[in-house]
């Protein structure tokens, strides 16, 4: 029993290990790559991926995938910026519209996947579709520029040392870890993930729960839009294309079970970092994009790999 | 060996841990009989021909097909030997047709080809053979219960089996349906072939099988030829056990005048009319054999399933509950039966499974009070003596009645007033099932109702006030403590309890 306490607090913080060896190795071979300003880098870069990897947390935690995080993130970047440039909205007026049309789509997902019951991957590739295509016709296929000069802070700007899109990702960090641990909404989230039945013979509306996790998936990835597009200061229609894939490895890596119910927001953190630093160290060693998709790919299939194994023991 | 019998399962013994399904089973079956198989639930009729399929491994003995020894079976074995199972859940792919069915993982090839005309030309033989109208082109999934078993005997007999095993084969069946499968299994005697029918339906026992078998507790009690036992006897045998297990001692908590809960003809989720009273403090139980229709009732209690008609009062209001999370507001708790997938989050720690139902009541703004909810979880640790290391421990390390007790804490946590249990002790240890006894001695004399549906005698007599015995959805009996009686239950739950249901059973008999 005691043993066995130990194993499961050493494969707890197994990521983290993982996570230390990776940066021990590229400090150890890139020049540049311990630079306070290239941390400061990755963390700038991660910042994206890792607001909208606390929404796909949850909704992996339901034991779903969400495919539309990307094309939310894009879909936000063209409304946000139409809104500003010819709409004439004020800056907050067309963040707040912008954020809101992103938990419309969460909603959207949640009433396909709850209560038309559309397989989560199917429910939400079809969303995914369906925004992308949006995205192109609200834009007409090019790109939208020419913001108010005080909406590049949002992504560009610093306090301090540290830019301001590291200190959003750490506060909806902070935020989704309140949830999962603080409110009882969270808790639902690992008993609808872990048993769906057993969650509904205790009380908890399996239904309205999931519509609240997709709802909320919509959010943060509509806040990592908003983000991006401060920070390239132009809305491309293909801004988020194939984000949800990284979104969706840094969770998975960061051990939270693609089968539901088993998953913390701390290791997810690592799971993104770890993510950040792969992508980072490859780009100063010259590792061509190519090169970093196989890569990327192969870290996916592992991690899932391990999760199954793992269930394979617990079963 | 002996030419006389297709199949002798000798001194066949299977242990799980804890419990001894089988002790030393022997049983023959000759060439061209029907055996009957009888035992009330968990007497080990399923393991048993488990045993012949090759589904279980006996933990010693012999299984001798056709003068062949074995010592455990495999489903291919048991194929190649000529013995078949119909089970109750059919192995039919519904969206293939009926001949390809019927050929299923063996089909007639032409070279890499499937040959259709081939299989349905072979099926419409086979079902001549049986003297029944299957068009071998229709649909599996268009073909009523009745003729998707008639299939699955087709299927066995394509296979050339000398001996098929039937478990519950009339359970889904129309009395019509149940009339055409007698007349397949006396053409299939007629043709050598020998079954063994398991049935709940004693009536059936008399009408179709040479020889009964009676199994009790895993043993093997008497195997007989049909027309010289009765259905008085058939029953003697298969309760007559004295009831050996104590229960601990409980002082009468019922308040006579206080009606908790009534059902007025309540229908539904394959229940029919179904009106009682209960009153505080009572412990009322449901007997039935299993499939009764008792679990059925309990979700609809619960709001886990609809009704279609009838009313439940409780607490003298109407109610009307859609969904658990309703019942549990109001009130009524289940501790279901599949404690694993349905009762607890196995994943999910004691804490969280106990407050799981309550989070709600007590958060401000969402937030949850982690004081209360810690002292919360303790003083349900320390009451129901839950067994855990700490009330961080995940529910699946605990053991089955430290799991259920964490079931039952979740539901004194919500404050039910009605709680219903579902075969509470089903594969919990003896130890901690005389905890669970006086938990429920300890919850009526605080003023708590109980429901307990249990398919174990002992316990149901043991425990109950008062009983309520189903079968087939309907209530067939009630009865006070004094009149509490095995046989009786047996007979209501076997739905035969009136004299002239039994005279007509032997008159039919005759008439064969």
């Amino acid at each position: 029993m005691k043993s066995n306490a130990v194993v499961n607090k050493i494969k707890d913080k197994a990521i983290w290990v993982v996570l230390f060896l990776m940066f021990v190795i590229f400090a150890a071979t890139t020049p540049r790559f311990l630079s306070a300003s290239n941390l400061f880098t990755i963390a700038r870069q991660v910042s994206i991926y890792g607001i909208a990897s606390i929404g796909m947390t949850f909704v992996i935690l339901l034991g779903d995938i969400d495919l539309s995080a990307g094309s939310v993130i894009t879909f936000v970047n063209i409304v946000a910026a139409y809104l500003m440039v010819n709409s004439g909205y004020s800056m907050t007026a067309a963040v707040i519209v912008s954020l809101i049309a992103a938990i419309l789509i969460g909603v959207l997902n949640g009433f396909l996947v709850s209560t038309i019951r559309i397989p989560a991957i199917i429910a939400t590739f079809a969303t995914q579709t369906i925004f992308a295509g949006l995205s192109y016709i609200i834009c007409g296929g090019v790109p939208i520029y020419g913001f108010d000069e005080r909406f590049k802070i949002i992504g560009q700007g610093y306090v301090g040392p540290v830019p301001i899109p590291v200190i959003i990702m750490i506060c909806c960090f902070a935020i989704g870890s309140f949830i999962l641990n603080k409110t009882y909404f969270g808790r639902f989230f690992y008993a609808v993930g872990g048993n769906a039945e057993a969650a509904r013979l205790s009380g908890i509306k399996v239904e309205s729960i999931k519509y609240l996790v997709y709802a909320l998936a919509g959010l943060f990835s509509g806040l990592a839009g908003i983000v991006m597009l401060s920070r390239t200061n132009s809305a491309q229609p293909t801004a988020g294309l194939g984000y949800e894939f990284d979104v969706i490895t840094c969770v998975v890596l960061g051990g939270v079970s693609v089968t539901g119910g088993i998953g913390k927001i701390s290791n997810v953190v690592a799971g993104v970092l770890i993510i950040g630093i792969l992508t980072n160290g490859m780009v100063l060693q010259n590792v061509s994009t190519y090169t970093q998709m196989v890569v990327k790919g192969i870290v996916l299939a592992a991690a899932v790999g391990f999760d199954s194994l793992q269930n394979r023991h617990r079963a | 060996m002996n030419e006389e019998y297709v199949l002798e399962l000798k001194n066949i013994r299977k242990e799980f841990p804890g419990v001894v399904a089988l002790k030393d089973v022997s049983i023959e079956v000759k060439k061209g009989e029907i055996l009957g198989i009888v035992g009330e639930n968990g007497a080990g009729k399923s393991t048993l021909i488990k045993t012949c399929s090759g589904a279980v491994v006996p933990t010693s003995g012999k299984i001798v097909v056709n003068g062949k020894e074995f010592t455990s079976m495999t489903p291919q074995l048991a194929k190649e030997n000529g013995i078949a199972i119909i089970y109750q859940e059919f192995n039919n792919v519904k969206e293939l047709s009926v001949a390809e069915n019927l050929f299923l993982g063996d089909p007639i090839r032409k070279g890499i080809l499937v040959d259709k005309k081939a299989m349905e030309k072979k099926a419409e033989e086979a079902f001549e053979q049986l003297n029944i109208k299957i068009n071998p082109r229709a649909m599996m999934r268009d073909l009523t219960v009745g003729y998707q078993q008639m299939v699955e005997i087709a299927k066995a007999i394509q296979q050339d089996a000398k001996l098929i095993i039937m478990d519950e084969p009339s359970a889904p069946l129309t009395s019509s349906e149940v009339e055409s499968l007698f007349n397949i299994c006396d053409l299939l005697v007629s043709k050598g072939v020998s079954i063994i029918y398991i049935s709940h339906r004693l009536e059936e026992i008399f009408e179709l099988t040479d020889r009964v078998v009676v199994l009790r507790d895993g043993e093997h009690i008497k195997t007989m030829n049909t027309e010289d036992t009765n259905i008085d006897e058939l029953i003697r045998l298969m309760v007559g056990r004295d009831l050996k297990e104590t229960f601990p001692p409980r002082e009468k908590c019922i308040e006579e005048d206080e009606i908790i809960l009534e059902l007025e003809n309540v229908t539904g989720n394959g229940v029919h009319d179904i009106s009682f009273k209960v009153r505080k403090g009572e412990v009322l139980g449901f007997g039935g054999l299993v499939g009764a229709g008792r679990t059925e009732l309990a979700q609809m209690l619960f709001g886990a399933a609809k009704k279609t008609s009838g009313r439940i009062i409780f607490k003298g209001k109407e109610i009307n509950p859609r969904t658990p999370s309703e019942a549990i507001d109001l009130g009524i708790a289940l501790v279901p039966e599949d404690r694993k997938n349905h009762g607890v989050l196995l994943e999910n720690s004691v804490k969280n499974n106990i407050n799981m139902p309550i989070y709600k009541r007590y958060s401000t703004a969402s937030v949850i009070n982690s004081k209360f909810e810690l002292e919360n979880t303790k003083k349900f640790i320390k009451e129901l003596l839950i067994k855990t290391p700490s009330h961080n421990q995940l529910v699946k390390n605990l053991s089955g009645g430290n799991q259920q007790k964490v079931v039952l804490a979740k539901w004194l946590a919500a404050n039910s007033e009605l709680i219903i249990f579902d075969e509470p002790t089903r594969g919990i240890d003896v130890g901690a099932k005389f905890e669970i006894y006086k938990l429920i001695n300890e919850l009526v004399k605080n003023g708590k109702t109980i429901l307990l549906i249990s398919s174990e005698m002992e316990e149901l007599i043991g425990m109950s006030d008062r009983i309520i015995v189903l079968a087939e959805g309907r209530m067939t009996g009630e009865l006070q403590k004094e009149e509490f009686n095995q046989d009786t239950i047996l007979r209501m739950a076997s739905n035969l309890n009136n004299v002239n249901n039994i005279n007509n059973i032997n008159k039919s008999k005759f008439s064969n």
